[in-house]
């Protein structure tokens, strides 16, 4: 789990943010290879909800995952271009399709919060914990998290 | 790791492997100096090098496998404990070199015992004979070396004399090859040209491993990027790239073959390891094996080649433990005491077929059936109905091993389910053929290499698929009005292909991306998976195209239908269909299929000649020709009536004949046509509406009949036919006619045991018997009656077919012969093959009597033979 590490004095994390359904995620910027917009996207029958198809992004297949879906939120039903943040697992590509990217914020860790208790659960299981901004609270996500559920949930 | 430590351990290794082999050639060649003197070089070699590089582990065991190999080069006799002693020493020295990998340094250890033993070998050797003093003057033959024993007592890390006198005479020999970085290359450039060997000349490097792969990753890269840009210009007619990229194409694919070929091995090097293998064997298990290896420079991807040599590994393994008998099984059997294991190799098409074959005693299919129905495999009454190739199958289900005993060899339970992975992985095909007593061959079907493959592009639902070429069959089309469409039986889909039934599986349904209710419409691309033939139907067939294949994503691999996807000349991605997974759904969730592959190999077998007519009704009728006597066309005016019954004067006596039904009208005029049947002295004329064809089909009674003179339905020809009891109206004709001959002296009821499974014999052959005076009981399979036997049911005698699914008649036979309350009990074989072989197998199986299908007389003249001559015993 999360430990606080206030035992290094200042200790600054730079976060992606994205929207997803209306809601500020914000994903360690270490882990994000790139942001892209998903084209071609090819279906994989068989294969959870989640998982939204897969493409070829400069050569490499990347799978896509819709992190709506993978919040439990309703799926998105206007016709907007759809972005992708790219991140790697492994030797493996990923891309966590989301509404839209943000700006990349520099958050101080010692101002992280966990998860509320009454978190819904799906959320919790992803969630690094919360940074309170200004006006809205952004939700860490946990990259590895995102995509090892991704596999209990199909099995599921 | 120093570079000098790798290539030692490179060089020693695969020196170890020749040594390997050679000794077990050796053993069988005693006299064959030029192997002796081959593997006493390479230990040698080895030996130095130790000394060189200060492994005194190695060096010690060496030297004493020298020292007493070199007693062999004296004159001392090769005696397979010796050279037993000699392999172990090298297993000690392998684990010993896998020690070194790993740690870089020797492990701790002791090899006093190997080194004890092989010393009082080589003393019990001297013994003999007076140990020489210094041979120095041996060494005045130049390049043939011969060590004494007498540094025995040397310590390991020492060097001896004449090591020091090698050493330097090689490095005189030296000279003239350009490397001089070591002294390991030294020594083997020096022993190079001892041997003499034309292969020294061949000009080859070592290459690292990861340097090929990583050129194949690029090749694969460059074809993808090369498929895109034939797209790109194939949209553009007129672009002045088409004639560069053309020479782009052309060079990438020779690039890709080359690059192919520096990947490429001869499939010996995983065979290489197995002589040895079979004779450790053969040793522990008593048995005598005989090794053929065939196609042994048959070149594959090392890549597959490394995933399969484990699976071949298992496989001899396997043959020589279960297959082979041993050898007074095998002389008892009459087969030579000398069990033959047959290691076969050869290209088809772009795909490598690797056979394991064995004259052993074949696999066991009441074992495996009893094994598949104690594991809940299949249910009792499933496994009766499958075929002995689905029987077989089983064997590649997890945890399946029918070994009764376990023992050192195989029977663990990890067996073949292993190798079927194994060779699933790679994207091959396993099949297993097996003779009761004739032995066993496993095929296996792999591609040549797993980067890149040929597939086929197909659509479905709007989506694209690809589905390797390696079990694509065929493609048919199918539509509503051809030759070719899809039936239904219930809500499976089968499609009629050259008389077979093939299943049909919507790859749309299977993958539930859409709805296949285009009933009778689409492409269907014939797949087989082992001897599993079935149709994928898919909406459109593109095109084949060399795909480069990239594996599933993780999250992504549990999905059984695909093995991969891949990036397509357009840029998009598509996955790659698993025919494997495919088969194995089709094989549980359609029972369907697996039955129809029964029924068409029960087809196989039993063809009969059918004469169709049509009698009453536009439907067509069918009798077995073989109870029809005589086809006739008679002058209607002919035809009397007398006391209300049609009657014919036939061959000077009258015959009466006997409508089919009442719609059939005897004709006034013109000629009528009969089917004249006829037994002792009396015939019957059958009149029908016209005579149609006569066919050779196979009688699978389908839908049974209430209706007298009716047996029932069955598909001959593609048409619905109705089949007609001939037993039935021969009493029309005459009311005693099965009465007559054969009941007069039968005051009691005899007990009867019918056992056929096809059910149009039993009800043909049930009235007849009944009316001969036997009390009939009919089951359909073998098991059946083995268990009312068993449960001390009283037959007096049994009539049995011989070729049933699962048990034959003659395993039948045998395990009555084998109870001891159907010890005694005749038993009748009907059989519609009654070659003098058959006939002779049928008596060992304890067959009193063969009596051809159909030879009615033959069979109630076997019955009462049999009948009688047990009463008079009794």
């Amino acid at each position: 789990m999360t430990h606080d590490r206030d035992t290094s004095a200042e200790r600054v994390t730079e976060y992606v943010t994205v929207m997803i359904g209306g809601q500020l995620f914000g994903l360690p910027i270490g882990r994000v290879q790139d942001v892209f917009m998903p084209e071609r996207l090819t279906r994989v029958p068989l294969a959870g909800a989640e998982i939204a198809g897969v493409l070829n992004l400069r050569g490499r297949i990347v799978t896509a995952i819709d992190m709506r879906l993978r919040l439990g939120l309703p799926p998105r039903t206007d016709a907007r271009a759809r972005m992708a943040v790219g991140v790697e697992l492994g030797a493996e590509s990923y891309g966590l399709m989301i509404d839209s990217v943000g700006e990349v914020l520099k958050l101080d860790d010692a101002t992280r919060e966990p998860n509320p208790v009454n978190l819904d659960a799906r959320w919790a299981g992803v969630s690094g914990g919360v940074h309170r901004l200004e006006g809205q609270l952004m939700v860490i996500l946990d990259v590895d998290r995102v995509l090892d559920m991704a596999n209990d949930a199909m099995a599921a | 790791m120093d570079d000098l430590l790798r290539e030692f351990l490179t060089e020693t290794n695969e020196s170890l492997d020749v040594v390997d082999v050679e000794l077990v050639r050796f053993e069988q060649e005693p006299n064959n100096t030029a192997i002796l003197g081959n593997i006493f070089r390479l230990v040698h070699t080895i030996k130095g090098t130790c000394g060189f590089l200060g492994l005194p582990r190695l060096e010690a065991l060496s030297h004493a496998a020298e020292t007493l190999m070199g007693k062999f080069r004296d004159g001392m006799p090769v005696t397979a404990p010796a050279v037993t002693l000699i392999l172990s020493t090298i297993d000690r020295l392998k684990d010993v070199l896998a020690g070194l990998e790993q740690n870089q340094q020797e492990p701790d250890g002791s090899d006093a015992d190997l080194i004890a033993e092989l010393e009082r070998m080589a003393i019990e050797a001297a013994g003999g004979r007076a140990a020489r003093p210094e041979p120095k003057d041996d060494k005045s033959t130049a390049g043939s070396l011969v060590y004494q024993v007498l540094e025995r007592q040397l310590r390991p890390g020492e060097v001896s004399l004449d090591d020091l006198e090698r050493a330097f005479q090689e490095t005189q020999v030296e000279r003239p090859t350009p490397k001089a970085d070591a002294k390991a290359k030294a020594k083997s450039a020096g022993e190079d040209e001892e041997r003499a060997d034309p292969k020294v000349a061949s000009q080859s490097i070592r290459v690292n491993v990861d340097t090929l792969e990583t050129l194949m990753t690029m090749v694969s890269e460059l074809v993808l990027t090369r498929n895109q840009l034939l797209e790109i210009v194939r949209q553009h007619e007129d672009s002045e790239f088409k004639v560069p990229l053309q020479r782009l194409s052309n060079v990438t694919a020779e690039l890709q073959e080359g690059v192919m070929k520096t990947r490429m091995q001869p499939i010996g090097h995983a065979w290489q390891k197995l002589p040895r293998l079979l004779r450790d064997l053969s040793a522990e298990l008593g048995k005598e094996i005989e090794l053929e290896m065939h196609g042994a420079d048959t070149e594959l991807d090392r890549q597959v080649l490394d995933l399969i040599k484990d699976p071949l590994t298992h496989m001899v393994r396997n043959s020589a433990d279960h297959g082979l008998e041993t050898p007074d099984v095998r002389r008892a059997a009459g087969k030579p005491e000398k069990g033959t294991i047959r290691l076969s190799a050869y290209h088809q098409g772009g795909h490598i077929i690797i056979e394991i074959a064995d004259d052993g005693r074949g696999l066991n299919s009441g074992k495996i059936r009893r094994k598949a129905v104690d594991l809940g495999l299949a249910s009792e009454s499933d496994v009766e109905k499958m075929t002995e190739a689905q029987i077989h199958k089983f064997i590649f289900v997890p945890g399946f091993s029918t070994a009764g005993a376990v023992t050192s060899v195989s029977g663990r339970g990890v067996g073949m389910d292993v190798v079927r992975n194994n060779i699933d992985q790679i994207g091959g095909i396993i099949d297993v053929k097996s003779v009761p007593g004739e032995g066993s061959s496993f095929t296996i079907k792999i591609p040549l290499t797993l980067a890149i493959v040929s597939a086929l592009i197909v659509e479905s639902a709007g989506e694209r698929f690809a589905i390797p070429q390696l079990s694509v069959v065929e493609l048919v089309r199918a539509q509503a009005n051809s030759e070719h469409r899809i039936e239904r039986i219930k809500d499976t889909a089968v499609l009629r292909l050259r008389n077979k039934l093939l299943p049909l599986i919507h790859l749309k349904t299977l993958l539930a991306i859409g709805e296949g209710d285009d009933a009778e419409n689409g492409f269907i691309v014939v797949t087989q998976v082992g001897s599993q033939t079935f149709g994928i139907v898919v909406d459109g067939v593109f095109h084949t195209e060399e795909i480069v294949v990239k594996p599933m994503s993780t999250k992504l691999r549990h999905i059984q239908m695909f093995s991969g996807n891949t990036i397509l000349g357009d840029g998009s991605v598509i996955m790659i269909i698993d025919p494997n997974g495919i088969a194995q759904t089709v094989g549980s969730a359609s029972p369907v299929a697996a039955e129809s592959e029964a029924q068409s190999e029960t087809r196989k077998q039993k063809t009969h000649s059918l004469l169709v007519f049509r009698a009453g009704s536009p439907q067509p009728k069918a009798v077995p020709l073989s109870l029809v006597t005589r086809l006739e066309e008679i002058d209607c005016r002919k035809i009397e009536l007398s006391n209300g019954r049609h009657l014919v004067q036939y061959r000077g006596q009258l015959m009466p004949l006997v409508r089919v039904n009442d719609e059939v009208r005897v004709r006034h005029e013109g000629t009528q046509p009969l089917l004249v049947f006829s037994d002792g002295g009396r015939s019957m004329g059958l009149v029908v509406d016209e005579i149609v064809d006569i066919v050779e089909d196979t009688l699978d009674i389908e839908v049974g009949s209430d209706t007298p003179g009716l047996l029932g339905c069955a598909v001959i020809r593609g048409q619905a036919t109705e089949i007609i009891d001939v037993g039935h109206f021969l009493p029309l004709a005459y009311a005693d006619w099965f009465a007559r001959r054969d009941m007069k002296s039968e005051a009691l009821t005899r007990s009867l045991l019918l056992v056929d499974d096809s059910a149009f014999f039993r009800n043909m052959l049930t009235p007849v018997l009944k009316a001969a005076g036997y009390e009939v009981t009919a089951v359909a399979a073998p098991a059946e009656a083995l268990a009312l036997i068993k449960k001390g049911e009283r037959f007096d005698v049994v009539v049995s077919d011989i070729e049933m699914p699962g048990m034959n008649g003659f395993e039948l036979a045998e395990a009555i012969r084998a109870d001891e309350r159907g010890a005694a009990i005749p038993i009748i074989a009907l059989s519609s093959i009654t070659s003098p072989a058959t006939v002779e197998r049928g008596r060992q199986a304890g067959f009193r009597e063969f009596v051809a299908k159909f030879d009615r007389p033959g069979l109630i003249a076997a019955l009462k033979e049999q009948t009688v001559a047990w009463d008079e015993a009794a």
